[in-house]
This record gives C-alpha cells, structure tokens and sequence, in this order.
C-alpha cells in the first residue's frame, strides 16, 4: 500500500497537473470509448498489485489467471499467425491468391465468403444476383470448396472460415473436401468462426431464428469434440460488435457474455465442459486507442479463466485460456488519404502483439474502397513481418505489465464489463437481451455518440476533419471483380446438378430434414448431404423451411 | 395548422447485414426533424419501392457494402421511375468505388456519401433537395 | 387535386398514400377530398392495437396480417410512433417486424408520426383509416404508440380494441393500471410459453370480474406466442366472435356513430383554433394582457366572453 506521505505528494501533484494550462487543440482527454483519463497513473491507482495481488490479478504468463499471456515464453516459442482474410470471385480465383499468400510467408489461411454464401444462398440463388463474388469467395457446394483448396495440403494449413449462420453445413464441405484429400477429419486444425450470437448483434449473417440456431451451434461443439478434435468450433468474436459501433468495454463484456452462454448450453446438452472449452477460441477486433486495446486483451483472459473456473468448474487449464485472433479495425480506415491507413494498422498491430494475440489480420489500405490489391495485402503482411522480426518487441512477455496506467485500465474494463453483465443477467441472459434488442440498442448508443464526437471536433480523424486535403484525388489501384462471375458460378452449379446423383442428394436431403424435426445432432447429416453433393441453398432451405426466418428486433 | 414533414425512407438493400451507418443516419435525420421510415436489413428492390410508395417519402436513402450496389441501386431507381415516383430524391452511401459512383449519378442518384461523410450533409443535401423539387412541383 | 381522387378511384396505390400525406399535412382541400370518399367507407373493419412497450404488438400485428392475407382479405396497417417533442422528427421502425408485407402488394402498411397527438394515435390516424376503407381494405389494423401510458384514442377510432399483455417485468400491471383494462375488448397474453403466463392470466381475469362495461361483452383472453405465430388462428377467431356479437346487439354501430362524432368534434377544434389563435389577433391580445401582469384566467375568461357574444349573434 502506497504511504500516507505519498499520497500527499500525489494529491500535491494532481492539484499541481490539472492547474496547468492544456493545448488549445484538445477538447477532451479520453479514450476513445469515450472514458475521461487521468493525466498520469501512480501506484495509487493499482494498490493492490503487490504481494498477494500480483498472483491473483497478474500470475506470471502462462498461469492463472493468465492476465500476463496464456503462454510461459509466448513469441519466443511461437510467433503469432500471420492470417490474412482472403476471399473473392469464384472459388479458383482465391485459390491462386491463397497460393500468393502462401509463397510470401503466410502462415495460415482465412477464407472470406460473399454475402450469398454467408446467407445460405446458392450462387444462383434471385437474391445472389450482384452479390456473387464480390465481398468474398463464393462457395455453394463441395464442388467449390475442392476447388478452393485444391494443391493446398489441408493436414498443412490451418484455415480459419468466417461463416455463422450456415457455419455447420460448409464446415461440413470443408470437412467432405479433405476426405477427398485423404485427410483424415483429426488431422484437421482451424475454425469455423460460427458465433451466431453477435450475428443476431452486430453482423447479421444468420439462417434461422436465434433458438434454432443455437441449437445448430451445439450440434457443431459436440460433433467436434468428438471427431475433429483440433477444430476451433466457435470464434466467440467481440469484432463485428466493435466494428458495429460499441466501445472496449460493451466489446470485452457482450463477447464473453456470448462465450459464457455457449458454455452453459454446452453444459446443458449433457458434455463436461472440459469436453469443448479448450476448443472455444476468440477473435477480437484491434482499434485505435492503443492502451486501451491492450488492456482489453489482458482483461479478456483475467474475466474468462476466472469465469470458467469459479463459475463452470472447469479443471483443464486449456478451459481457462482466451486463444486470440485479432484483426486491425476496419471502420478505423479513411478513405480519403488512403495510404495514412499504413500507419494507422502498424499502431494497430504493435498493441495487438503487445496484448499477446496468438493471430492477427491486418488490413489493407484500400479496403474502404473495395477488396483489397495483391499489392496491399503484401503491404498488410509485411506490416506484421517487420513488427515481429524488426522491432524486437515479440522478446518479451507482456511487456506492460505493471505499468500504472495498463494495469488500472484493466482493472477499469473488467470493472465495466462486470456491470454489463450484472445488466444482461438483469434482462434474462444474453439470449433474451438480444431478442429484444437492448443489446444492439446499447451498441448504436455508441455507434451514435462515436459519430456526434467526430462530427463536433471532439474526436479527430485526420483527413477526415482535421488535415483535410480539399479535391484529394485518390490515386491508388482498385481491385475489381470479373463481372462474370455470377454467370460462371451459376454455370458451375447447373452443370454439377446434371452430373450428381439426384437420389443420393434427395436421400440425404431427406436425412437433414429428419434430424431438424428429431433433434438428432445434424451435423452428421450435413456431412452426408456435402458428399452428395447437395448445395448450401438446398440444405439452408430445408433448415428454413423447418425453423423458419430470423426476426429482427425493433430499432 | 399545415405542416410538411420531410419523410424519407432508409433502407438496406441486398445481403450485408452491416447496419451501423443507416441506424447512425437514420437517427441523426429524424434529429434535424424528418420522419425517418427504417426498413430493417436484407430488403429487395422491389419492397423498397412499396414501402417508398406507401409511406410517401420525398427522400429514399439505401446503404449498401456488399458490392452488389451496380445491380441493385439502378433497379431501384427504375422501380421507382415505374411507378412514377420519379421525384422522389435517391441517394445512398457505402463501400462503392469512384467509377461506380459517377456511373450512378447518371442513373438516379445524383449524389452519394462515401466513407468519411458527416450527418449534417446528408440531412442538408436531402433538405436542399427536397425543398427544390417541392417548389419545383407547386410551379 | 380531382386527379389524385380519380385516381384513388382507379386504385392506384400511390395515390391513396399521397391522399394520406394530405390528411396528415391538413394540406388545402384535404377535408373536401375526405368528404367526397365518405360515401365509400364503412366496409373495412378497422382492429386497435395497444399495449405496454416491448409486449410485441408489431409481430401480434404481422400475424394477423399473414392470418387475414391467407383467408383472401386484403389488409392495411397503420403504425404509429411517436414524435419527438424537442426535433419535431420520428423514426418510424415498425416496419422491420412486418415480415409478411415484403412481397405482398396486397398488405399497405403506413407509419404514422403523432406529431404532437398525445392520446396515442396521430391526428390524422382515423382519416387515414377512412381512405384505406374507401380504397377496399377490408382488414384495417391500427398500432398505437404504446409507451404504456393511457392510449384512449385507438377506443374510438377502431371497431375492436386489442390488448397486447406479456408476462414478466412490471409493465403490463403498470398498464392495466393506467387504463388499458377499460378498452380492452380482446386480451392478448403474449410470450405465453413464459413461466408467469398463466398467472398474468388470472390476474387479468379477476381484474375483469372487477369491472363493469357498458355493454354485455365479456372480454376473452387469448395466449399467444408471435415470433412462432402459436396462438394467431384463435385470436383471429375471437374477433370475428366479437364482431359478429357486436353486430347482432347494435353496438357495432353506436361506436361507429361515436367516431364520427369525435371527428366532427376535433374538426371544430381544429378550425376554432386555427381561427383564434393563428388567423385573429387573439394571440396578440393574450401576449399584450399577460404582459401587463393580468392574471390568466382573466384572460381567458373575457377571451370566451367575447366569443359567447358574437355566438348570440349567429345562431
């Protein structure tokens, strides 16, 4: 405990700082949650760290409560994922930009889907047309995803797949795509991203209602811990709820929030929780506050091992770890200016791998336009490439820890995030909270009250309301995608309806249906209906056709 | 005791479900007094269109960042000439590329607001606008 | 402004929600056109919605629609959603829930601002409700506001009131409370596959045992869950009950006749105040008398004086 002489001299000198005239060109000293800061942190702001406090708030890394990191040397024995999200035109397409990533010393795949594949539209789907393609790879059927991966060794390669309402059904391509291969479902290692909670939240990539969804979501935890051992099953993602408008605080909370209820229906279908939480892994997005960022992570893995095993009992110390994939924030980007969103996703990057991150995505300058060129992603990735073999930060575990300021700030953030789930257990769990919208309604509050700081000059945006560039003529390339695609894809679907066998499709068509209606774990039947060959619209529209359309709450 | 509101209808055509910038500038016109009619995600063109014809908008704001906005906004507008709602005012904003944009100006949408744009000049270019074809249509 | 009727006529869509905007605005000539399709209404049976926030009127309300479209009647909603004192703007988001309207042309769903109504409807809302009759609704729902607060309106401008109740939190005996249970000639227990249904059930039935109404009906409650659709065949059941019982012992009527007459009433208001307010110097008179620190009921009371003389004088 700090001395009684010390927090004299500690109050003297706060009297003394906010006496002292501030630059005339900030308004406001916050985070950019909006959270005011002191002007300087003292060990008065963390009393409690030495002694006892260290081990039940800090622990060294690699222990409990895993605050310092979830590894004992963390970059020293394994530098973080270089992953790169990829995924455009047809499946061929992005094969050969994986082939590119590959060459340039990535180490790790991410498949971006287009909209009609996140939706469970076939590529000639009424609704697809337009979409195909253009935000993501399109994928409606084995067929696809053997071509995607084709020459990539999927015993290799992990692969990371943003997919959640229709997750369990191209998971199950995935899995039918390395049966071809010869691999063997236990030799395979990546993640489904499949966290349909914050897609009812935040990004609204869903099939079917909330509850049948969910439903879907345990068949996958379950078929995983049986049969693909090394699959992350959920990527309990705080991004999309970032990226959506929240703060840190509603992002740190809502996630784990949405983490804590899979585990209990987990626990509720009957698994021991150590069956699946080790296979549980989190995405979370990196902005620009660059402390507050840190601590975020570091508040994360404090929350959740604590949870886990106070709350749920877990005894495997794999239970209690955050496993993070982080990706740069996309609504951080300008368009104008473009060639600033460098620097912007360096700082962005430095406080994801200070935060100890095990995977990071890093974006491009030109995403506020379009897809990102070959030549940005290469700019993105080496982006990472000089952070971790240039700057020799990777050296040391959590290198912050102790600092006054990282340290009171994740004190502040678990603090937050405890009142929020005070608040959500208040309104009857996470489930019900977003059923009715309180959830998204506390998210556009911030989204609104981000907008109004920036719009008044509160918050700066450089290019955008100060150092603005009047007539900027933007002069970087822009990806474009062969318009064609939607008559190729559709053309490859067709021709794949002709040569498959209709009865063997029909059969296990009929074999999902029955599993919807009995509440048998579907997941062995999408497999099946993958290796008939039936598409992703055609087993999405048995599932809506059981459980109906998801309903959106009011606004 | 007459009274004209602006009536403006925002909606998200095509598959993306990201909603954060027409619930952000959905609230900030109904700030600047507009009756804001939110459609809610993932509509057709066609149900823009009836929902833009019985609800009487001046103004019908789409936010798009699938990339689909070259299929979709254009038959947008032709719906809506179809239905003779040609005075109504279109815009929209989202991910959509230069060319793109001077492609659609052509097509309907005289202006649209990328990345970057404040609140204050959509609400005061749907303003501006709507005041011009209203007193257009009263000569 | 005869075209736009024509038109109306002809059954033109665009045109009914034009006339709409009309009534809304008070635009010039809106009571004429108004009056000219009076003739036409009478047809449609118009259904109140009200209820307590959250208690899942629009999805009730999308039900009913889905229900109504699959017997063959067409159906027209009205929304209503309140405006904001201090901007004058509304978001209107009922639409979202309204799953069933988006490839139907044969369901019109209108969002209404109260702006400045405050007994739940807009000002506009039975008008509104007039042109969908004329224009050959035959099911017309109307949504109030629902902040929970006592929403009288909706009882004179529909034909069947329905209360929209939900187990769970304190909001649905806040707004028995407030004087829903008096309007009520339907209740909905919504949510019903919730733990405390049945007991918001007995609730509601021993507040009715309670209370006496005018007439012989004795509101039946129905359980529903909207998100699901469970619960909608009954309830479309209980009103065509109501209506047919209503019918037969001459109620139906009587409440029509009281519509009209608040109508006219609020039209006389409406044009009185208009009058004194904005088209005579009374405004100015008040201003000047209160400025020199006369007390108001003075004011008002030789303001009304006045009006009494020069009524002798007419009538």
């Amino acid at each position: 405990m700090p001395s009684e002489s010390f927090k004299k001299s500690n109050e003297v000198y706060n009297k003394k700082a906010s006496a002292a005239k501030s630059r005339e060109d900030a308004r406001e000293f916050t985070t950019i949650s909006g959270d005011p800061l002191d002007i300087c942190y003292t060990p008065q702001n963390s009393p409690d760290l030495n002694g006892g406090g260290y081990d039940d708030k800090l622990g060294f890394p690699g222990e409990y409560p895993y605050t310092r990191g979830i590894h004992p040397n963390l970059y020293r024995g394994k530098l973080w994922t270089m992953r790169q999200f990829a995924g455009f035109g047809t499946a061929k397409d992005t094969n050969e930009r994986y082939h590119f990533l590959l060459e340039h010393g990535q180490t790790g795949l991410s498949v971006a889907f287009d909209f009609p594949t996140l939706m469970g539209y076939d590529s000639d789907h009424a609704r697809s047309r337009g979409e195909v393609g253009r935000c993501g790879v399109a994928i409606s059927s084995l067929a696809d995803m053997e071509t995607l991966f084709s020459g990539i060794p999927l015993d290799k390669v992990s692969v990371s797949m943003t997919i959640n309402g229709p997750a369990a059904i191209v998971w199950s391509f995935f899995i039918a795509a390395a049966e071809k291969q010869g691999v063997h479902p236990s030799k395979l290692r990546g993640t489904i991203q499949n966290d349909i909670l914050k897609e009812f939240q935040a990004q609204h990539a869903w099939l079917v209602p909330i509850d049948h969804a969910l439903r879907i979501v345990i068949d996958t935890m379950e078929f995983g811990a049986k049969e693909v051992q090394q699959w992350n099953t959920i990527s309990i993602s705080g991004y999309h709820i970032r990226e959506a408008g929240s703060t840190a605080a509603q992002e740190l909370a809502f996630t784990l929030a949405n983490g804590f209820e899979y585990i209990e229906r987990g626990i509720a279908r009957g698994m021991n929780v150590d069956e699946f939480a080790p296979r549980l892994s989190f995405f979370w997005d990196v902005h620009l506050d660059f402390f507050e960022e840190i601590a975020k992570f570091r508040a994360a893995r404090r929350i959740w091992a604590k949870t886990l095993k106070e709350k749920y009992g877990a005894k495997d110390p794999r239970s209690l770890l955050v496993r993070t994939h982080a990706q740069t924030a996309g609504v951080s980007l300008t368009a104008q200016q473009p060639e600033n969103n460098i620097v912007r996703v360096a700082y962005q990057a430095l406080a994801a791998v200070l935060g100890g991150t095990q995977s990071l995505h890093t974006n491009s300058m030109d995403e506020t336009l379009a897809l990102p060129t070959e030549k940005s992603v290469k700019i993105a990735l080496r982006t990472q490439q000089v952070l971790a073999y240039e700057t020799e930060v990777a050296h040391v575990v959590d290198p912050l820890g102790g600092s006054y300021f990282i340290e009171a700030m994740t004190d502040r953030l678990e603090a937050a995030a405890n009142v929020y789930f005070k608040r959500i257990a208040e309104r009857g769990g996470m489930v019900n909270a977003t059923k009715e919208g309180w959830v998204q309604r506390e998210i556009h509050r911030s989204s609104t009250a981000y907008q109004k700081a920036v719009e008044d000059g509160r918050k700066t945006i450089v290019g955008i309301n100060r150092f603005v560039e009047e007539d900027e003529k933007i002069e970087i390339p822009v990806l474009k995608i062969d318009p064609k695609v939607d008559e190729i894809s559709s053309d490859n679907l067709r021709k794949l309806r002709e040569r498959r066998d209709a009865a063997r499709v029909k059969k296990a068509l009929d074999g999902v249906r029955a599993a919807a209606k009995n509440g048998e774990n579907l997941m062995p039947r999408f497999v099946e209906a993958a290796r008939s060959y039936a598409t992703l619209g055609e087993i999405a529209d048995v599932l809506r056709g059981e459980f109906g359309a998801p309903v959106e709450p009011a606004f | 005791m007459t009274s004209e509101k602006i009536r403006v209808l925002v909606a998200k055509p095509g598959l993306d479900g990201h909603d954060r910038g027409a619930k952000v500038v959905a609230s900030a016109l109904r700030d600047r007094g507009m009756e804001v009619i939110y459609t809610g995600l993932h509509q057709t063109p066609e149900s823009i269109v009836e929902a833009a014809i019985q609800e009487d908008v001046d103004a019908v704001g789409l936010s798009i960042l699938s990339g689909a906005h070259m299929t979709l906004f254009p038959k947008i507008a032709e719906l809506l000439r179809s239905r003779g709602a040609e005075n109504v005012v279109l815009t929209g904003g989202g991910i959509i590329p230069k060319e793109d944009v001077e492609s659609l100006r052509t097509l309907g949408f005289a202006r649209l607001f990328g990345p970057g744009s404040t609140t204050d000049e959509i609400a005061e270019y749907i303003e501006s606008e709507v005041g011009r074809r209203r007193a257009a249509a009263n000569h | 402004m005869d075209s736009l009727v024509e038109r109306f006529r002809s059954g033109d869509r665009r045109a009914l929600a034009r006339l709409i905007t009309r009534a809304e605005n008070r635009s010039p000539g809106f009571a004429e056109t108004l009056d000219a399709i009076y003739g036409s209404t009478g047809r449609g049976f118009r259904i109140g919605v009200t209820g307590p926030p959250g208690a899942g009127k629009s999805t009730i309300v999308d039900g009913l629609a889905a229900a109504f479209r699959a017997a063959g009647d067409s159906v027209a909603v009205l929304a209503i959603d309140p405006t904001s004192p201090f901007t004058g703007g509304a978001l209107l988001g009922d639409r979202i829930r309204m799953r069933c309207t988006e490839d139907d042309s044969n369901i019109f769903v209108r969002s209404m601002a109260t702006r400045g109504s405050l007994g739940g409807l807009a000002r506009a809302t039975v008008d509104a409700a007039d042109l969908l009759d004329a224009f050959g609704y035959k099911q017309i729902m109307i949504e109030t506001v629902g902040v929970g607060q006592a929403e009288h309106d909706v009882m004179t401008a529909s034909d069947v009131v329905l209360v929209i109740l939900y187990p769970g939190g304190g909001d649905s005996v806040q707004a028995m409370k407030a004087g829903l249970m008096e309007i009520a000639d339907i209740f909905v227990v919504n949510k019903s596959d919730h733990p405390a249904a049945d007991r918001l059930v007995d609730d509601i039935e021993q507040m009715l045992e309670l209370r006496a109404r005018r007439d012989a009906w004795r509101p039946p409650v129905v359980q529903c869950v909207a998100t699901e659709r469970r619960g909608i065949a009954e309830l479309v059941l209980r009103i065509e009950n109501y209506k047919s019982a209503r019918e037969a012992a001459g109620d139906l009527a009587a409440r029509r006749r009281e519509r009209r007459e608040a109508q006219v009433r609020r039209a006389i208001e409406e044009e009185l105040a208009l009058l004194l307010f904005e088209k005579s110097g009374f405004q100015d008179y008040i201003t000047r008398e209160l400025d020199r620190r006369r007390p108001p009921y003075a004011i008002a009371a030789e303001v009304v004086n006045l009006i009494k003389n020069s009524l002798k004088h007419a009538i």
